[in-house]
């Protein structure tokens, strides 16, 4: 990967994270949510933390975090491409703009290339229906495009 | 004060995407520049609902509907309209200029003049992040008000009782009744949640209202809390809806500092406040019993009713759950009373639902509409029926939990009772439109590929029969299917329907039982023919050339594996059995030649 997002400086982010939520109820979840805003993702170092920060088997929070789809357990890329396969993108043939954008990339989908640069996502609904098929690019939406737009879409970044 | 202008920009998440607060921002700039930011009203509004033909603009006092502006047309809009007080025609939304060159408001075009706006009312009418614009605009707090100082805890059940109105979460349960269950449950702490997790792909309307009033949904958690007795809420919000969740956070800390949440509420002994809680992602978590799970810090799965959460949810305690969208009506009918709303919709369906309209369609967008409207009325006048000359096929309702409806129903008035009736169901309000060019086994196959992944594993009808459902889905698009498959599909469906633990299971049959019932001649075209008749599933698809070749050659150089053969300016042909179907031909043919079929 890319860069080292374990600091020691991060771990104190999350310290102060834990700090705040310890012992209220439900803390698990935005304590996942507040570490993955920090690492850009919950590795297995950062639930060690939190389980003895909050007290949490290991096992609990393992579980957790792999059930909901927005952890990653891995560092995601610089650039995060999402291609939405939401009904509404889907009739409009958002598959074929995936499949371009994996071939373009030579990345499946899930995986991150080997310099960090991108990680290919497929998402649900980002609720901009009105513009499908939608790609996004971090906060950047590309809406109505056709697999020939990718290209000069991916040579922005 | 009077303002000469009122302008609107929408900031929902549709028209943002396309850049509307750079529109604004260059507006705002104008209107300094040439001294007329005093006498304009400038609104950041949620989403007007026609997001096909955003970014909008709307500049009262004429209505004037600007459709599809650019950062440069700001200039013309404050130059030629704000200061020179001729509306820029060229700017207009398509529908807003009649022939006779005369203008029609923005409530007037059709998109807007069958709806009915209840849930929506505010939705682009009030600036969403200012507490002030929906106290004076909206009767803002004026619900609460009335309910804490003039009703008693049982008249305010009693008012949305005789409503009639009905969950919008997708069951219908009458709203009134599960108030009562709550009031009726023992103990004396209690809680509200707001369901805001709209995991149904395809459908935003949630979102929408959140965006763009979020106060309403506040007011009507603290209508119910003063109802069923509970001093504390809990919106529950998928994390993907970023600008949902920040309007909400502003206009919670607003209320708070307005002495609206919080101990005392308006000089009352009543208290209650409201806590954010981020969803992460799963389907699943919007089932009641599983949110309440993912509440407390757990994985969210599903358990077992009874103990409904009214008697039993978050923390043990007594728990109303309610969709946001249900929510949105509730302020409204304590305003203007039971009658009024029961005044719209039908016999056993009240008031209005919210619709995301999407797929082949033209006005793709948020519509809401009185209950018995029929489904040619919102596809085709609301909607403006199926683009570039398409045949309707089939739309589908209710998303995962839901299924098609062909062109044979296309008269059915909507209310959740018919829609149950024709296999398919209300859900959240998504609605998708399909043209001739979608395959129903690919939609099938859509759908219960989402199932598969968002299942919870906790019981093995779901886990285990949905996968098998889908690989024989798999099977027949790949052209490996039978004729026996079909049954077996419709024996695990009917099995999976009736042993599931919660409503995904429950549920996620449908889209296959409605497409097999309504489309079988397409899956047996499918399974007998190997042929997909809409041109959608590739391993059935055989690429040709047609007589609009013009012998360039392209096709045969692009070619990876060498099928094509012909000769400079002659036809070329495909070896059907060389091909792999990459497409790659399709693309490089300069006049379109090549078709798959
Ligand atoms: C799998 C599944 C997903 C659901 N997702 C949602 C949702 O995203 N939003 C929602 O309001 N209700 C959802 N529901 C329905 C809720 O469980 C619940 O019935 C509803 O929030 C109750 O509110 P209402 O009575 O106001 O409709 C879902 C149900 C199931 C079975
Ligand atoms: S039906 Fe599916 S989602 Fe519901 S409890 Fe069973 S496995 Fe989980
Ligand atoms: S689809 Fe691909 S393999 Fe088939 S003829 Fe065209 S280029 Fe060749
Ligand atoms: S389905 Fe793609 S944005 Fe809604």
């Amino acid at each position: 990967m890319a860069k080292n997002v374990f600091t020691e400086e991060n771990f104190k982010k999350l310290d102060q994270v834990i700090a705040e939520y310890k012992g209220k109820p439900g803390a698990l979840m935005p304590v996942l949510h507040e570490a993955q805003k920090i690492f850009g993702c919950v590795a297995l170092e950062v639930q060690k933390k939190i389980s003895e920060g909050l007290n949490i088997p290991l096992a609990e929070i393992y579980g957790v975090a792999t059930f909901y789809s927005q952890f990653s357990l891995e560092p995601k890329g610089d650039y995060v491409v999402g291609v939405c396969l939401g009904t509404a993108c889907y009739v409009k043939g958002s598959q074929s703009i995936i499949d371009r954008v994996c071939k373009d990339l030579d990345l499946e989908v899930g995986k991150t290339s080997a310099d960090g640069k991108f990680t290919v996502v497929a998402t649900r609904c980002v609720g901009a229906c009105g513009l499908a098929p939608v790609m996004t690019i971090n906060e950047d939406v590309y809406g109505k495009i056709v697999a020939d737009d990718v290209p000069g879409i991916l040579a922005k970044y | 004060m009077d303002y000469k202008n009122t302008i609107l920009v929408c900031a929902g998440t549709g028209c943002m995407s396309s850049s509307s607060l750079k529109i604004l921002k260059r507006l705002e700039d104008l209107m300094a520049e040439k001294g007329i930011l005093e006498q304009t009203k400038i609104v950041k509004t949620g989403c007007f609902g026609l997001c096909s033909v955003g970014p909008i603009v709307i500049v009262y006092p004429e209505g004037a509907f600007y459709a599809h502006v650019q950062e440069e047309d700001a200039d013309r809009i404050v130059n030629e309209h704000l200061i020179g007080g001729k509306i820029v025609k060229d700017l207009l939304y398509k529908e807003a200029l009649l022939e006779n060159g005369e203008i029609r408001p923005f409530e007037e075009v059709p998109f807007y003049n069958k709806q009915v706006r209840i849930a929506l009312e505010h939705c682009g009418r009030i600036q969403a992040e200012d507490i002030n614009d929906y106290i004076e605009t909206a009767e803002g707090y004026e619900a609460i008000k009335k309910a804490i100082t003039k009703m008693t805890r049982e008249d305010v059940i009693e008012e949305i009782k005789r409503s009639g109105l009905r969950g919008r979460g997708g069951g219908g349960f009458p709203t009134g009744l599960k108030w009562q269950f709550a009031y009726n449950a023992p103990g004396d702490q209690k809680y509200v949640i707001c369901n805001a997790d709209e995991g149904d792909p395809g459908a935003f309307m949630d979102r929408s209202v959140l965006e763009g009033d979020p106060h309403a949904v506040i007011e009507a958690m603290m209508i119910t809390g003063y109802a069923i007795g509970a001093n504390h809420g809990y919106i529950y919000i998928r994390a993907e809806y970023p600008v949902a969740i920040k309007r909400l956070e502003i206009a919670l800390a607003q209320a708070r500092e307005s002495g609206y949440l919080g101990k005392n509420v308006m000089g009352t002994d009543f208290e209650f406040d409201i806590e954010l809680k981020l969803g992460a992602g799963a389907f699943v978590c919007g089932e009641e019993t599983a949110l309440i799970n993912s509440i407390e810090g757990k994985r969210g799965m599903a358990n077992p009713k009874p103990p409904f959460p009214a008697n039993e949810g978050v923390w043990k305690k007594p728990t109303i759950i309610n969709n946001v969208e249900t929510l949105a009506n509730v302020p409204k009918i304590i305003l203007k009373g039971a009658d009024w709303f029961a005044s719209i919709g039908t016999e056993k369906s009240k008031g209005t639902k919210v619709f995301a309209l999407g797929g082949k369609i033209n006005n793709v967008g948020l519509v809401e509409v009185p209950m018995g409207t029929t489904l040619r009325e919102i596809i085709y006048e609301v909607g403006g029926g199926i683009p570039n000359g398409k045949a309707f096929k089939a739309v589908q309702t209710g998303g995962p939990s839901g299924g098609c409806i062909t062109a044979d129903y296309l008269d059915t008035q909507i209310d959740f009772d018919s829609l149950t009736a024709l296999g398919s169901m209300m859900g959240s309000g998504g609605m998708i439109v399909m043209d001739e060019d979608n395959c129903m086994v690919d939609i099938a196959k859509f759908f219960l590929d989402f199932t598969v992944e968002e299942s919870c594993g906790k019981c093995t009808p779901c886990r285990e029969g949905t996968k098998r459902m889908l690989e024989i889905l798999e099977r027949i698009s790949e052209g490996h299917g039978t004729l026996e498959d079909l049954d077996k599909l419709e024996r695990l469906a009917n099995t999976i329907k009736s042993t599931a633990l919660c409503g995904l299971g429950q549920t996620a049959p449908n889209p296959v039982l409605s497409t097999l019932k309504y489309f079988r001649d397409e899956y047996v075209a499918h399974v007998v023919d190997k042929k997909c008749p809409a041109g959608v599933c590739t391993a059935l698809l055989e690429y040709f050339i047609t007589d609009k070749c013009i012998g360039c050659t392209k096709c045969a150089r692009v070619c990876p594996v060498t099928a094509i053969s012909g000769k400079v300016k002659e036809k070329h042909v495909i070896d059907t059995d060389k091909c792999i179907k990459c497409g790659a031909c399709m693309d490089a043919c300069p006049v379109n030649a090549i078709i798959k079929k």
